[in-house]
């Protein structure tokens, strides 16, 4: 059985003053149906613009989406006709973004956000959708639904926000669900309530979540595959586990040992990953971490690694020493 | 909460800060609706060169009690003691612009968000030259210039930066311009509101090793305001925890992290997951129920008591008093009880 989702060496470059940048770079990776994947990287990394790609929601200008195949269930959505296509967006597929202030609509409640959904996608009528809108934020959690519906955004909490927009990701039963940082702008306890919600949310109704952060912890918690993104490429992709106990990228390698550990009393000194992420328009061919790097060697100029089989299936890794690195970090640790 | 004897002088003591924000309706007719307790009876002292953590989610007044300490809000009551001087002056002595000076000469700040607290119209040597400016710490230009540099070195940065402006510069960077400008005077205590929060992971680990070289290099002594409980851990000695304005639970660092006592400490460590997989997969967790309550018209007795998994009758109505369960641990719980094997 084909996955869910397969994406196929997609591109998306921007034009800016200072030339092109590509913050796609080629990336390619697929997703099973009910499984949680994660995209990790810091700003710039592309793994917004990686997702955002992914619903083809770029926009043009600046943006162009260059390359590359989305195959959703069978088709690939870059062929698909606008029309077509919108009806995948917040049906098929759902969207739970970053900051729920924003991404609501400030002049219509939030019982009308659910049910124009609806009435969109499904053609319910309004007797319907606001009865469904009433189960679903039953669903997320929120007590006492028909007076929510009736409020606006700004009457709520930022965690209830996001169980609104939640809510809504929901609303057309979706087999995928793309969550962009959906708790970077929420205090650790809300975190906690939302993250739990969406795992337990997604196993209930058999939904896959792409979810898109920072943070290794949620990371850590949540997701059974990881795709480590630098510089618009994925730079390191395999099974949870394997991603944080047997890194094999100098970057993913860096990136765990500069984080404090809340568990651990603390030791001397962090250990950060020296230097400034790359300027995208000014790459040249060599491998993107290669000036932060402390295992570059001369072939790193030369030519930029391909994702590569590292440690156990479906562990890769793109650096031409990642079979050396484990060794020297297993000596070092 | 004064009972064990402070074997070293504290820098700074704090005593039974308030600070309420009034809540107005009405444009012409200003109608007084309530009161937002930003910071409602706060007690805590910092020793020198010793770095204290103040931590707690948003809204819990963390960010208020440095602005109070830095007298960029004026209390409502309560007594900052720095070095002997009350600052507070919500009493009858109110400080003197001259003293106030000289104080804030040796208080310094370094801010969260390096995009907005940089001017965008001045250089880099140019804000750090400023506070010398204001506070005539030396009247020759070119010495100045001459310090600016060495700051900037200090700081990790290249000393020509100076003549750039800060859109030139990336987040990290400016964080280092706002951490240069902070030790310009030469101060001995910096309350640090959140500086490493709006920096990449990579990025952050830099700057929180900076502060760690400055401190020893300078003989500082931090208020590190934070949300982030990992970075905390790594640079407090010492911890307090606020909730809705009151300090819920303080230990030194290993024993509040390891062996917290307040069911909120417990809660927020909780929710915060750790950078591995085989740990979580072990962890059970059951996050806090509810959201955090509005300091405008706070619960009963315990603020916590509506979230609390252990609350009885008696938290819905008396408020729960600070009390050292072990040297140096304060809990204010009238619930938890110390069961140590000894």
């Amino acid at each position: 059985m084909p996955p869910l989702l397969e994406i196929r060496n997609l591109q998306t470059e921007f034009r800016t003053g200072a030339g092109i940048v590509r913050a796609v770079d080629g990336i390619s990776y697929t997703v099973e149906a009910g499984e949680t994947i994660a995209i990790v990287g810091e700003s710039g990394s592309g793994k917004s613009v990686g997702a955002m790609s992914i619903l083809r929601l770029i926009p043009d200008p600046p943006g162009r989406i260059t390359g590359g195949e989305v195959l959703f269930a069978g088709r690939d959505l870059m062929k698909l006709p606008d029309e077509a296509m919108r009806r995948i967006r917040g049906g098929e597929i759902g969207m739970v973004f970053q900051e729920p202030m924003t991404s609501l609509n400030p002049v219509l409640t939030v019982g009308r956000q659910i049910t124009e959904v609806l009435e969109q996608h499904r053609g319910a009528t309004r007797a319907v959708a606001r009865q469904r809108a009433e189960q679903l934020l039953c669903l997320v959690g929120i007590a006492d639904p028909a007076r929510r519906l009736k409020q606006y955004p700004h009457q709520l909490s930022g965690g209830m926000r996001q169980r609104i927009m939640i809510a809504i990701a929901l609303t057309c039963d979706p087999k995928l669900i793309i969550a962009d940082e959906p708790t970077t702008a929420l205090d650790v306890t809300i975190q906690a309530q939302i993250l739990e919600l969406m795992k337990e949310l997604t196993r209930q109704l058999d939904i896959a979540l792409i979810i898109i952060t920072h943070n290794l912890g949620v990371v850590a918690r949540y997701a059974s595959r990881v795709n480590v993104m630098y510089a618009g490429r994925i730079v390191e992709a395999g099974p949870a586990a394997a991603i944080y106990h047997d890194p094999r990228h100098p970057y993913t390698i860096a990136l765990l040992r500069s984080v404090p550990r809340l568990d651990r009393p603390r030791r001397t000194r962090l250990d950060p990953v020296e230097g400034q992420p790359p300027d995208l328009a000014r790459l040249d061919q060599g491998c993107a971490f290669r000036p932060r790097c402390r295992f570059a060697v001369a072939a790193c100029a030369e030519a930029r690694p391909a994702l590569a089989p590292v440690g156990e299936t479906g562990h890769v890794a793109a650096c031409f020493r990642g079979h050396e690195i484990a060794a020297e970090t297993g000596e070092a640790a | 909460m004064t009972a064990s004897v402070t074997p070293l002088h504290p820098l700074l003591e704090v005593k039974g800060l308030r600070m309420h924000f009034p809540v107005t309706e009405g444009l012409l007719t200003r109608r007084l609706l309530g009161e937002i307790k930003a910071v409602d009876g706060v007690d805590f002292i910092v020793r020198r060169g010793e770095t204290l953590g103040l931590v707690g989610e948003s809204g819990c007044g963390k960010t208020t009690t440095g602005r109070c300490i830095l007298r960029l809000e004026r209390p409502t009551a309560g007594e900052i003691i720095y070095d002997g001087v009350d600052l507070a002056g919500s009493g009858r002595k109110e400080l003197r612009r001259n003293e106030l000076l000289a104080l804030r000469r040796r208080i310094q700040v370094i801010f969260q968000d390096p995009y907005s607290s940089l001017n965008p119209r001045m250089t880099v040597g140019a804000i750090i030259d400023e506070p010398m400016k204001v506070h005539r710490i030396e009247r020759d230009a070119t010495r100045r210039r001459q310090r600016v540099r060495e700051l900037l070195s200090v700081c990790g940065l290249n000393p020509n930066f100076a003549d750039r402006y800060p859109h030139e510069m990336s987040g990290g960077q400016r964080q280092r311009v706002g951490i240069a400008r902070a030790l310009a005077l030469n101060p001995e205590f910096i309350v640090c509101d959140e500086p490493v929060s709006a920096l990449d992971v990579s990025i952050q680990a830099q700057v929180v090793n900076l502060l760690e070289d400055l401190r020893e290099q300078f003989g500082l002594t931090y208020l590190f305001i934070a949300h982030d409980l990992s970075v905390v851990r790594h640079l407090c000695q010492r911890v307090a925890v606020m909730y809705l304005g009151r300090i819920v639970e303080m230990a030194d660092s290993d024993t509040l992290f390891d062996s917290p006592l307040h069911p909120y400490t417990r809660a927020l460590l909780a929710a915060v997951p750790v950078p591995d997989p085989s740990i979580e997969r072990t962890r059970t967790f059951r996050p806090v129920q509810g959201e955090v309550p509005s300091p405008i018209n706070p619960p009963s007795g315990c603020v916590f008591h509506p979230r609390c998994p252990i609350a009885v009758e008696s938290c819905k109505h008396t408020r729960p008093e600070p009390r050292e369960v072990r040297p140096g641990h304060v809990v204010a719980c009238s619930q938890v009880q110390l069961d140590l094997p000894e």
